[in-house]
């Protein structure tokens, strides 16, 4: 188990180096650099000038050893400045990154308590009128732009029904945690939405499979109803694999969360990513798409094991096959 | 003649991935009927009038205009021809980077399948609109190219179905391994290989033609994947980018003219919506009926 781990933990960092290597890569490749901008500042440049300066940067050095340099930085907490921000990056990932957590958390949650009780419904009855109506559900769910789902509640709640705020975190006024809620609503029901109708599906087929094995019939003929069969015997076995889904699950939430923050204006890592994306400040990006790509692996770990401690039939080994 | 045919298809299939077919020919053959249609309304899709902005719908703009007096059907219709094609060509060179890749790992098995595996799942698991985002901000100039091709809508274009492609590939993977892996021992393989065939030969002429289900049902779905790819990327700003309108992109500045126009944010989605639902539908059903265990089992639509 330990040596499994220590070889997934390993797995992770080799993706996330590769993934830095390719971002820093890909920091070259963005529009504009650095002594352009300089270089703007200055109209009497001469090209003697950009030479030294370059070398005063460290650009004239092979493309590698500049990396292995701002790896080395990375690794001591250094990732630069933001020049959005004119900030630390470090201290802007710190700030929003706890906003993005809870936005993820809570549209979790939501999917959770939602598709739970809807597979439920739909398996006691497979091709039944519920089945198929929450299979329905299930398919605009997972087949909504994401976006176009944010503007239809913003017009539904905000503009025709005037609820809910269109977007923000708090009212111009300040508020309380109440308010601070309402504004929560729609971008974690955005969010839920195509995780609740993958959750369902799941969770659906597994349980119908469980309904059909021989413990439940044993539990059946034993006498016990139906409530606790379902509850007691064939649910447990069939949230499993809805376990090792919501690992997988966690990278599609983080790209939902950059469309939900944006489109909602909520100051988390998915709406930095794309507000310095849009605002050359690629420093900012790269990093903030480190971040997001390590908690997501870090979240398939977790997945992984607590497959694992759930399920003691299942024995995790250092050098898993194909 | 052709009667026959649908309606065996439609028993095959059931009447909702039917429906789903008839809804994906319709937005095909309106798409395609785009000039004709500018030509019937006697109007001109990119004619800006700014003294007829957000006009409501009447009889000369059916679905009224948007924020630049530009009529609304006509910029959908070739919204639609923009969106549908990038999410077929994209979906195909997705698909066939993933049947690539799959039978590879399928066929060659152990540590070229370990790893191939291992990466499909790495690519799944990123966070792929974030990736995407900062992938589709890099400067292609500076990769060589000149600033005038640079800014060209084919190598916009272009550059939006190599971006989907390269994150859409890993589920057809995934489905044509499974396929590769069980077809590798069958009989026919089996007295291919003892022919002395080389194994491309073998994977490519004699396995290959066996995994055409798999492989269709995942371009399928695919085609849904990226049209939602697509559209958020453009929605964004970083996929297809005005003057060219694609469905995602005329949303773009909808949001702002919510309160004054809610009918410009809804029309284009719906037919982003109305796409995906159908393509997923038909792909779950061709599943479906192409995989008989599926359906015994009870994962598939019906």
């Amino acid at each position: 188990m330990l040596r499994y781990l220590a070889g997934r933990l390993v797995q992770a960092l080799v993706v996330l180096l590769l993934l830095s290597a390719v971002a820093y890569l890909l920091l070259g490749l963005m529009p504009g650099d650095p002594i352009d901008l300089m270089v703007g500042a200055d109209p009497r440049i001469t090209s003697e000038d950009i030479a030294r300066l370059k070398a005063l940067q460290g650009l004239d050095r092979p493309l590698w050893e500049r990396y292995l340099h701002w790896l080395g930085a990375a690794l001591r907490g250094d990732l630069g400045y933001s020049r959005l921000y004119t900030q630390p990056v470090l201290d802007i990932v710190a700030e929003r990154m706890p906003r993005t957590l809870v936005l993820i958390g809570l549209a979790l949650a939501v999917a959770l308590a939602v598709a739970l009780p809807a597979a439920m419904v739909a398996a006691r009855n497979p091709g039944g009128l519920l089945d198929r109506g929450v299979n329905l559900l299930c398919f605009a769910g997972i087949s909504v732009p994401p976006f176009w789902l944010a503007l239809i509640l913003i017009i539904l709640f905000a503009v025709v029904l005037g609820w809910l705020p269109a977007g923000g975190t708090v009212s111009a006024d300040g508020g309380g945690l109440l308010d601070r809620a309402a504004h929560l609503v729609l971008p974690v029901a955005t969010l839920a939405a195509a995780s609740v109708a993958a959750y369902t599906r799941h969770l659906r087929a597994a349980l119908i499979e469980a309904l059909g094995e021989d413990y439940v019939r044993t539990a059946r003929s034993k006498g016990l109803s139906e409530r606790v069969v379902t509850m007691r015997h064939a649910l447990r076995n069939a949230l499993l694999p809805v376990v090792t889904l919501l690992g997988l699950d966690l990278g599609s939430l983080v790209s939902g969360a950059l469309v939900t923050e944006t489109m909602f204006a909520q100051p988390g890592m998915g709406k930095t990513i794309y507000d310095a994306v849009m605002g050359n400040d690629y420093n900012l990006a790269l990093v903030g798409l480190l971040v997001a790509a390590a908690a997501t692996l870090l979240g398939n770990l977790a997945a992984d094991l607590a497959y694992a401690r759930l399920d003691p039939r299942i024995v995790y080994r250092a050098e898993p096959g194909a | 003649m052709i009667g026959g045919a649908i309606g065996g298809a439609t028993r095959r299939l059931g009447p909702g991935a039917t429906l789903a077919a008839a809804i994906l020919v319709v937005l095909a053959l309106a798409a395609a009927a785009a000039p004709l249609a500018e030509r019937v309304l006697g109007l001109d899709a990119e004619a800006v009038d700014l003294f007829g902005r957000l006009a409501p719908p009447s009889a000369e703009h059916l679905l009224g205009t948007d924020e630049l007096g530009r009529d609304l059907l006509l910029r959908l219709l070739y919204g639609g021809r923009v969106s549908l094609t990038v999410g077929v060509v994209a979906a195909v060179a997705a698909s066939a980077i993933g049947t690539a890749v799959g039978l590879a790992a399928g066929y060659l098995g152990g540590r070229a399948d370990a790893l191939l595996m291992r990466f499909a799942d790495g690519v799944i698991a990123l966070p792929l609109l974030p990736l995407l985002i900062v992938l589709a901000a890099v400067d292609l100039t500076k990769l060589g190219l000149s600033p005038e091709a640079a800014a060209s809508e084919a190598v916009l274009l272009g550059r939006l179905v190599v971006l989907v492609a390269l994150v859409g590939w890993p589920t057809t993977a995934r489905l044509v391994r499974a396929a590769a892996l069980s077809l590798r021992r069958r009989e026919f393989v089996e007295a291919a290989r003892t022919l002395g065939y080389s194994p491309l030969r073998i994977a490519v002429r004699h396995v290959l033609p066996n995994a055409a289900a798999p492989i269709l049902v995942a371009t399928t779905l695919a085609v849904g994947n990226v049209v939602l790819f697509e559209s958020v990327l453009s929605f964004l700003g970083l996929g297809i980018r005005p003057p060219t309108p694609s469905w995602g992109n005329m949303l773009t500045g909808a949001q702002e003219l919510i309160w004054e126009s809610p009918r410009l944010a809804i029309w284009p989605g719906v037919l982003i919506f109305a796409t995906v639902v159908s393509v997923n539908l038909l792909g779950d059903a061709l599943r479906d009926a192409l995989d008989p265990r599926s359906r015994r089992r009870g994962t598939g639509g019906e």
